[in-house]
């Protein structure tokens, strides 16, 4: 072979692997920002309502940011009095899963804060099936338009259950159907 | 050129529909000129697009009439590639009969004189087989749910194999492409052989004229769907047809406070009601007598 085909092909080669270097710096560039936008698209993944809140209560940092932290366990008596806890209260206590330190964020197991409009995580923590059907639409309630562009509004599970006290109330129900010899059937 | 001479037979033929047409003259003459109209108007299937225009135009300004309410009458084809399909979770129904109320409010029901519901709620003791004829409807506690008690809302179930539709003598309830079994109001002719026909109970009959108040008129209405309707007319559930074609869930999905109701197309793998059928327990009503019902009841193990 002669000099110049071989300073040919090398330079051939640098060719070849300059490129492949810019295709693996333009994958990983490409990867970074599909993970960005899929963990912001993550976040914002369901449309649901505002949080049900007691009125005038949130943010719940105008009264905290100037309270002192208390983390010992006991029945509160001045504030919050009406929260009555009702869901496995013997292992837990409210900042299991109100942050300690950002009182307008929930905490996560693993030490994630998270919004009040994402609750369903934290709830998901526990109750993993209702999660996964949640999701799916089948537990849970979902009003507005299911198909097209219209509004949809997808409930959070506290809008149904109160999260100190997750079972269901009693319902008063709607009036029976008046029977065939019903007054108020005739003219 | 034919036989001057009429046989017997052309004689007699003649005759009778000279009499019939002498017959009916005093008959439309006596009838107001909106229900001669009426009368003379064509199947919903055989009007072309010009005749329907008609139609809607005469009832806006009938309704705007009678209720005070400017209309929204549509007459939207179904959509392509959808079968609609409904999911009812039995485990979550507390039997409040939200429901019932939001179905009669969103398809301008007669609300008194004679009261007419879509949806029947009946209540079944626990322990027992869904067996219908131990149901009750009528029960009124304090508060729901009552201990020992199911309860199982029953409605149109949209049969894909509709005997009400086999049992219609004149075509006037038919199965729309996707699914919905809808009545065209003014061609059927009050005789009741589908309410015979449905294993369900699902149809009601307007036996005065419906007694529905100006202010509680929903004015969003499909025309085989929830427009108000007149004396003598058959009507059901069509699951809310005027919204399902637009994408929006049925009234009583979306008035349901435990959730237990659930909408989708069947044809469509991501939905919902695909959702429920692929995973959880479903059984429908009376699946033994092949009617092939839409409807799909369904229970958390």
């Amino acid at each position: 072979m002669s000099q110049a085909h071989l300073l040919k092909t090398d330079r051939l080669h640098r060719i070849v692997t300059m490129r492949k270097i810019s295709t693996i710096i333009a994958s990983v560039f490409w990867l970074g920002v599909f993970l960005i936008v899929s963990a912001r698209v993550g976040a914002q993944e369901f449309p649901v309502p505002p949080p049900p809140f007691t009125e005038g209560m949130f943010p719940c940092s105008s009264c905290h940011a100037s309270l002192e932290t208390n983390r010992k366990k006991r029945e509160l008596k001045e504030e919050h009095s009406n929260i009555k806890m009702h869901h496995a209260e013997a292992m837990r206590w409210c900042l299991d899963c109100h942050d300690a330190k950002n009182r307008d964020k929930l905490r996560l197991f693993n030490g994630e804060l998270i919004n009040f409009t994402e609750s369903y995580r934290l709830c998901g923590e526990c109750h993993g099936n209702l999660y996964r059907d949640w999701r799916a639409g089948i537990h849970g309630k979902r009003t507005g338009y299911f198909a097209g562009t219209g509004k949809r509004t997808y409930l959070l599970c506290a809008h149904c259950h109160d999260p100190h006290e997750p079972k269901f109330k009693m319902v008063i129900p709607e009036p029976p159907p008046f029977r065939p010899t019903d007054r108020r059937n005739e003219k | 050129m034919r036989n001057k001479n009429q046989t017997r037979r052309e004689f007699v033929r003649n005759l009778s529909v000279t009499a019939l047409a002498g017959a009916s003259l005093p008959l439309f003459s006596s009838c107001s000129k909106e229900e001669a109209e009426d009368f003379l108007q064509k199947h919903f299937l055989e009007m072309t697009e010009e005749e329907k225009k008609q139609v809607i135009a005469k009832l806006e300004q009938r309704y705007l009439e009678r209720y005070g309410r400017k209309f929204q009458i549509s007459t939207q084809k179904a959509l392509p590639e959808t079968l609609w399909g409904y999911g009812l979770e039995l485990s979550r129904c507390v039997g409040c009969r939200r429901c019932v109320y939001a179905c009669a409010n969103e398809n301008n029901t007669s609300r008194y004189a004679r009261q007419l519901h879509w949806i029947r709620v009946l209540r079944l003791k626990r322990g027992n087989l869904i067996n219908l004829e131990d149901s009750e409807h009528y029960y009124a506690p304090e508060t729901v749910p009552e201990k020992g008690f199911i309860y199982l809302p029953v409605q149109c179930q949209q049969c894909q194999n509709p005997p009400c539709v086999k049992a219609c003598p004149i075509h006037a309830t038919w199965q729309e492409p996707d699914g919905i079994v809808v009545v065209d109001y003014n061609w059927c002719i009050g005789c009741r052989y589908c309410i015979a026909a449905c294993p369900y109970k699902g149809r009601v009959f307007n036996w005065a004229e419906p007694n529905l108040p100006k202010d509680e008129v929903n004015p969003n209405v499909h025309y085989l769907g929830n427009r108000p309707r007149m004396k003598c007319a058959v009507e059901k559930c069509t699951f809310c047809i005027q919204r399902v074609r637009a994408g929006r869930y049925p009234a009583c999905v979306e008035a349901c406070p435990t959730g237990s109701r659930k909408f989708g197309n069947l044809l469509d793998p991501k939905s919902e009601i695909r959702y429920i059928i692929e995973r959880k327990r479903v059984f429908r009503l009376r699946e033994e007598i092949n009617t092939e019902s839409k409807f799909y009841y369904f229970f958390e193990s």
